[in-house]
């Protein structure tokens, strides 16, 4: 199976949706919609759906301060090993480098700045853009014994 | 004051406040300030402070839910009072132990677990 013959069956997306969090809820279910097409675990499926759910709300609140005369980009593509979205809001953009570690101590009953470090451990790679106004998440599909493709 | 929709189905066992999740989906942030109201009202208009969280239903949990498990644990030490989890999936769980608020809550596997002693 070569990963040149996975890009040409992958299915590309792409959603223009205003800043509030229902719109990002069905932006949401469409992706995973499409992962539950193409038969990926329920343990991907739950990660994804974490990970979506905290970028979009990152977007949508914290970068688009849920201004209404903002909107958020998502797009990307899935196929059947990987999924690729990238989500971009209208905000000035953030360091991640800047982010307090949620696991400190001294963090720890801090009841927000969770969202990307669960990112982090359920997406296979998660990358900011220098801004740091877009987020770029995939998740490689997990390989489960007895399933050799 | 949370208006429409329960989110949690309250029990009295003994002493203890037994509150459950009817979603199983805790990720929509009006759906989760709701369910933090009618929390908070347990500790602040009800006076509970011995408080079960079961978390049966739940198969998804996102971070701004985590928060307000965190004001509601606050809430409930101030009041000298003890909150338990649950009945916790292990995907979810897992959450709990990346984030490391599994050393800040006392999570038991059953309810009759969480029960006992509180």
């Amino acid at each position: 199976m070569s990963s040149t013959n996975d890009m040409s069956r992958a299915e590309e997306f792409s959603f223009i949706i205003p800043s509030e969090t229902a719109a990002g809820l069905k932006v949401q279910e469409t992706i995973i919609q499409k992962l539950q097409e193409r038969g990926f675990s329920e343990r991907d499926i739950f990660g994804v759906r974490l990970a979506l759910e905290e970028a979009l709300v990152n977007a949508i609140k914290h970068g688009n301060r849920s201004d209404h005369s903002k909107q958020v980009r998502v797009e990307g593509w899935v196929n059947a090993t990987k999924l690729r979205v990238e989500i971009q809001d209208e905000g000035p953009g953030f360091k991640i480098n800047d982010v307090p570690d949620p696991t400190a101590d001294e963090n720890l009953e801090r009841p927000s700045g969770r969202g990307i470090m669960l990112m982090q451990a359920f997406m296979s790679k998660i990358e900011y853009s220098e801004q740091g106004n877009c987020v770029i998440l995939e998740k490689a599909r997990e390989v489960v014994a007895g399933e050799d493709g | 004051m949370a208006t429409g929709q329960r989110r949690i189905v309250v029990e009295e066992i003994g002493e203890v406040t037994v509150a459950s999740f009817t979603d199983k989906k805790i990720l929509d942030e009006a759906n989760i300030q709701v369910i933090g109201d009618q929390l908070f009202n347990l500790v602040d208009d009800d006076g509970r402070s011995r408080i079960v969280l079961d978390f049966t239903n739940v198969e998804y949990l996102s971070s701004a839910a985590l928060g307000k498990l965190i004001t509601l644990d606050k809430k409930v030490k101030a009041t000298r009072g003890h909150l338990r989890l649950c009945c916790i999936r292990p995907e979810i769980l897992e959450v709990f132990e990346i984030t490391r608020l599994n050393k800040l809550f006392d999570i038991r596997d059953t309810q009759d677990e969480a029960l006992a002693g509180l």
